[in-house]
């Protein structure tokens, strides 16, 4: 252990402010970029779900309708 | 092998096999982040000249590495894309473009604020510092370009040119410490020489490194996996593994 106390940890010597903005922001970089990353993963799988549930009851509600297995449904 | 590389180059068979791997980076990742971030900032010893400033180090150099491999990795994907027409590397090079984007400012802003304590400011006009800002500006000059193009070929096309000839600049930060007459000191890390700095000051960042690495790979690999969904959206397998996963 370098330090004696916890306050001596905080304080770094003087340079606490220093080091710990850049800690701090590197950690909430990463962070966000994690939280970021699963989210986007969510909201595509929910998409697909969707797509998939309406296309469902596309094909099973009314006749045959015609569409082309890998084609787009007409949505955004 | 070449079977394997075009197997690997599959979309599905990528998306099956980051699968496995993924969790395995992660788990590396935070172990090694971890492990390295407690003993960088409490158990190495203070530097006898900056004192305990120094601890900047454990986030300053593993960024600036990872700030610079992104870039060649992207470069090298967007070899593989051009030459091979592989498009999961055009794919994961889309997804590495914001996270070097994020490790370069992370080396910028760490380094202005080790500088203030050190130099006594936060910003100096020379080589090291200069060729580092020139690559936070090529990262958003990749990402720019694939939003510019409303064919997502063109864009992947021009983003790949972009990062293979913007790679030059990686020599130029790597070897500006020695060319000019900088501020920056001259390399601290280095794997292939005896560490100039005492072991306890130097393996908790060898373990950041690696940590910094792993996550890079861990996140990677989840976000291609992501954008092969995005992309791939309409294909039979990608719908069904939609089903899966409800």
């Amino acid at each position: 252990m370098a330090f004696a106390s916890f306050n001596e940890f905080l304080a770094m010597g003087g340079h606490g402010p220093y080091v710990w903005t850049s800690w701090a922001v590197t950690a909430a970089l990463l962070g966000g970029i994690v939280i970021h990353a699963r989210s986007e993963r969510r909201q595509l799988l929910r998409n697909l779900q969707r797509r998939a549930r309406r296309e469902r009851r596309l094909a099973g509600g009314r006749a045959p309708v015609s569409h082309q297995r890998g084609g787009h449904v007409d949505d955004t | 092998m070449w079977t394997f590389i075009h197997k690997l180059g599959s979309p599905r068979w990528f998306y099956a096999i980051s699968a496995r791997l993924q969790p395995w980076f992660w788990a590396a990742a935070a172990l090694l982040l971890l492990v390295g971030s407690v003993w960088g900032l409490a158990f190495a010893p203070a530097d006898y000249q900056q004192g305990n400033s120094f601890r900047i180090i454990y986030v300053h150099v593993p960024a600036a590495f990872l700030a610079q491999s992104i870039f060649v990795a992207m470069a090298v994907a967007g070899l593989i894309f051009m030459v091979w027409k592989i498009k999961v590397a055009d794919m994961a090079a889309a997804m590495m473009a914001p996270l070097g984007a994020a490790m370069t400012f992370i080396a910028l802003f760490s380094g202005a604020v080790w500088g203030m304590p050190t130099w006594g400011t936060w910003w100096m006009w020379d080589a090291r510092l200069t060729s580092m800002l020139i690559l936070l500006f090529l990262y958003f000059g990749v990402i720019a370009l694939r939003g510019a193009f409303s064919s997502r070929d063109s864009a992947s096309r021009a983003a790949s040119v972009l990062a293979m000839v913007g790679v030059i600049n990686i020599p130029i930060i790597k070897y500006s410490v020695d060319w000019w007459y900088t501020l920056h000191q001259p390399a601290t890390f280095t794997v292939t020489s005896r560490p100039s700095m005492p072991m306890e000051m130097w393996l908790p960042l060898l373990i950041m490194l690696l940590g910094f690495y792993s996550f890079f790979i861990a996140l990677t690999l989840m976000r291609t996996r992501s954008e092969i969904l995005r992309r791939e959206s309409t294909k039979r397998w990608v719908r069904d593994l939609a089903a899966e996963e409800a």
